[in-house]
């Protein structure tokens, strides 16, 4: 992290891996993957955000109180599906 | 009863060269086009007190409804219309902005010793987005009201009622835009424009609930917004995500909805404790017991805020385990909160304390609040929440932390601040008086709804059996006595504003940096920016080196 | 003179690196507040997945696989092109930052076209939710709920999309003015942490709506 932004190169590499990670993507999705499909779609989506958020909005070379700034969004969303999804997933329990 | 100790202050400073903030420019153009965050602040002071004064008649044409058992002043359908209308506008309209911002935005650059907030020109707006908010709710209530309540249930509000929910629903949206950039705007000014010297650890308490809130008011009114969106693109389309004819749920409304509006019941009152904070150790004369500990229950109280939403669901057939899970972490969540009670009491004990205004307000928040957290606890028990849920004692639970509570603080923060934000002083006497009739209306309105709710009187009905009668007239006359108790305020603060005496840098002999400069503030706060060499209430030094008359 | 829009203090900055981390931390914030904001959506969509999931793969069957795929494309290119734009604006180079910026903005403009004419495919085919939906197959009602969703979800995303045009155009104009430097570049760097947020969500959006099926 000596750089304080990327160089035209990192971007340009960055590039190609997304556009390899989104052909990955739409080939995933005509393959017999079954129950995988979604998962691995999911996590082909997830891996490109982090590029981009690396990369192209620089986290890389941030420190790290951006870093939490970027992460605390996140981790908030995910007390929403928690805790929404434990009652959904429990409806069905009787005491 | 001792006067306050304090260096002698015979007269106010002469009158410098730099121009206050209040004097600099008197053109309407120059106010409504301000990036002057005390400006800004008393623009919110009118706004607020506005849109209070209409959800107050509201608030008093129901309880003159409920002086008798029959429903004659009022239609039902009336009726649902004047709760909605007090409860849209007092929860999003006066009490999520009161102390925040009004006091936030006028007190926090003075107490870090800033020029102003991080970004002026949001701050403008933000003002801007709320007024825009409050003239859609206010078309709303003209054009004939809302009858949902203010929590806008599915699938009442999406699909069957009659009323202007998308106005309403429209009004609050982009109002709740206005708390984001305030949130914003503190988050990032108490990160970057803390003066030299003034670490984290010496940041006073308000300073660290304003943060608090801060993360509240920024992470829970997006959910809000988009909740909103839903319900409004529900009646647009015809159909939506919560109803049950193409597969919606219209419990997930809840969800979503509560995911917000628990929080949001910690934007109103963290920024209360964190004034209280201020006044005690102000009129006690002593450092704040268990700095570090009040501060981080200010931020566990944000955080776990979030992780409690399902206690407003436990009747509405959310899983029984789900209600369990709510509970238990409901019940955490009232730790932090004791916690800053006694580290109060402690603070208090052995002060030199006198019993100024803003001490009297910061005491009656201390019980009432206590009283208030206590029934919120009993309410987070299931079996006690089934038997008093949509009852008066809800009703009670939450006027007891809002309004014995929150308000309290914010009248105390006003009248606190108030040498500060106008340049006099109001007249004690007169003040302590309005507080103590505030303070027996609120008891009087309040407490026989906690009995009545036990009783088995359900909430927003405008009719009930005959046995109830008694207590709602009792309650009435003390919300007849609460009106009393805050329209005297806005009259001598009024007063006192023109002809009150005029008030030095420091009336109270405080610490904290806004008392270092002129009062009212100078239009860039600090002729010099401050460094920072002490923590906050720094107390021990000055009472050292004051004499306390007995 | 008072502190007003008209005549404007400076900023309560003691230098411009501190000034550069506040707005950064801001950006930060208002787009942790924009992951929320979406975040709602998502957990919608979530439930409703949950609770009928043939039904999101019928739905998501009937979309145009080939215009959410190009999209996806065209907007990682907008991106790129913007990260370029927040490069060259520190050699302060006016006229790469023009074309990196028109790039940008003819790339956004070519996602919200492709998605209007696929609004258009979709309302030809009588699937928009409401009083003129039709649906031939099983799980109608539910397929219903899924177009809702997509409906709200891109409609959400092709706001912001339009937002931000507006600020490249803003940008532009700036640009235009000689406003723009190495020394003055926050306003690029603030309107490209935006875009390609817009962008990481359209990332999410894609396999979601597109790929269930």
């Amino acid at each position: 992290m000596t750089a304080s932004h990327p160089t035209a190169k990192v971007l340009l590499a960055n590039y190609a891996a997304l556009m390899v990670l989104l052909g990955a993507t739409a080939l995933a999705s005509h393959a017999p993957l079954g129950v995988w499909r979604t998962p691995i779609s999911l996590l082909i989506a997830a891996v490109k955000m982090a590029l981009v958020f690396l990369f192209f909005m620089q986290l890389w070379y941030r420190r790290g109180l951006i870093r939490i700034f970027a992460a605390a969004g996140f981790f908030w969303l995910s007390i929403i599906g928690v805790l929404t999804f434990c009652d959904y997933l429990t409806r069905g329990w009787s005491p | 009863m001792s006067t306050i100790a304090t260096a002698p202050e015979p007269a106010p400073a002469p009158r410098s060269a730099v121009p206050n903030y209040l004097e600099s420019d008197h053109t309407v153009s120059s106010w409504l086009l301000t990036l002057d965050h005390k400006r800004i602040g008393l623009l919110y002071l009118f706004s607020i007190t506005f849109f209070f004064t209409i959800a107050a008649v509201a608030a008093a044409l129901m309880r003159i409804e409920l002086l008798t058992p029959a429903g004659d002043l009022v239609s039902s359908e009336t009726y649902n219309r004047l709760f909605t209308i007090h409860g849209v506008l007092m929860v999003w309209f006066f009490l999520i902005p009161s102390i925040p911002t009004v006091l936030g935005n006028f007190v926090i650059p003075l107490m870090i010793g800033a020029r102003d907030v991080a970004f002026p020109r949001l701050n403008l707006a933000s003002w801007y987005l709320f007024i825009t908010g409050g003239l859609f709710t206010l078309y709303s209530i003209l054009a004939g009201g809302v009858d949902t309540g203010w929590t806008f249930y599915t699938p009442y509000s999406s699909t069957y009622s009659n009323s202007h929910v998308m106005a309403m629903a429209a009004g609050v949206f982009v109002a709740g835009f206005s708390s984001i950039a305030t949130g914003l705007n503190f988050i990032v000014t108490i990160h970057k424009l803390r003066a030299p010297g003034l670490t984290w650890g010496r940041l006073p308490l308000f300073i660290w609930s304003m943060y608090a809130t801060s993360i509240i008011l920024v992470l829970a009114t997006p959910v809000l917004a988009i909740t909103l969106l839903l319900v409004v693109l529900e009646r647009v389309f015809g159909v939506g995500v919560f109803d049950p004819k193409i597969g919606g749920d219209p419990l997930l409304f809840q969800h979503l909805f509560w995911f917000y509006s628990h929080p949001a019941v910690y934007i109103m009152i963290l920024p209360g404790m964190g004034v209280v904070s201020e006044t005690i150790a102000a009129f006690a004369r002593k450092p704040v017991f268990g700095y570090k500990v009040v501060a981080g229950s200010s931020l566990a109280i944000a955080a776990l805020g979030f992780l409690v939403w399902g206690h407003h669901m436990f009747v509405s057939s959310q899983s029984v385990f789900a209600g369990v899970v709510f509970s238990l972490l409901s019940f955490l969540v009232s730790v932090p909160s004791a916690v800053k009670v006694f580290s109060w009491t402690a603070t208090l004990h052995r002060g030199s304390i006198s019993f100024e205004t803003p001490l009297l307000y910061a005491l009656g928040f201390i019980g009432l609040f206590t009283i208030g957290g206590l029934t919120g606890v009993m309410l987070a028990t299931l079996p006690i929440d089934v038997h008093v849920t949509d009852t008066y004692f809800v009703i009670a639970h939450f006027h007891y932390v809002m309004v014995g509570g929150m308000v309290m603080a914010y009248m105390g923060g006003i009248h606190y601040w108030w040498p500060k934000i106008s340049g006099r002083l109001y007249h004690e006497w007169t003040a302590r008086i309005a507080a103590l009739i505030t303070f027996v209306g609120f008891n009087l309105t309040f407490f026989p709804q906690f009995i009545l709710g036990y009783a088995g009187m359900p909430r927003r009905y405008h009719v009930y059996p005959q046995e109830f009668q008694a207590l709602n007239v009792l309650s009435t006359a003390g919300a007849s006595i609460l009106g009393l108790g805050y329209l005297m305020p806005l009259l001598y603060l009024t007063w006192s504003f023109f002809r009150g005496r005029r008030a030095g840098p420091n009336p109270w002999g405080a610490t904290g940096l806004e008392w270092q400069t002129a009062s009212p503030a100078p239009e860039h706060n600090f002729e010099e920016t401050p460094v920072v060499t002490t923590g906050p209430y720094a107390y021990d030094q000055v009472a050292g080196s004051q004499s306390i008359p007995s | 003179m008072s502190n007003s829009l008209l005549h404007p203090s400076p900023p309560p900055y003691s230098d411009r690196e501190q000034h550069s981390v506040a707005n950064h931390l801001g950006m930060w914030t208002f787009l942790a507040t924009e992951i929320l904001f979406f975040g709602g959506l998502f957990a919608c969509y979530s439930v409703y997945r949950w609770f009928s999931p043939e039904a999101f793969a019928v739905g998501s069957a009937h979309l145009e696989f080939w215009i959410g795929t190009v999209n996806t494309g065209v907007l990682l290119t907008s991106s790129l092109s913007m990260a370029f734009a927040d490069l060259v604006v520190k050699t302060n180079s006016r006229r790469a930052v023009q074309w990196c910026l028109i790039a940008t903005w003819l790339l956004g403009a070519l996602f919200v076209a492709l998605k209007f004419y696929e609004y258009y495919l979709v309302t030809r085919e009588h699937h928009v939710p409401g009083a003129h939906f039709h649906f031939e197959g099983a799980y109608a009602p539910q397929v219903e709920l899924f177009m809702f969703l997509y409906f709200a979800m891109t409609g959400l995303h092709a706001a912001h999309m339009l937002f931000g045009l507006g600020a490249i155009a803003w940008l532009l104009r700036l640009n235009y003015r000689g406003r723009l430097s190495a020394e003055h570049d926050a306003p690029v760097a603030m309107v490209a942490l935006y875009w390609h947020y817009v962008d990481c969500v359209w990332l999410f959006l894609y396999p979601l709506l597109y790929l269930a099926r």
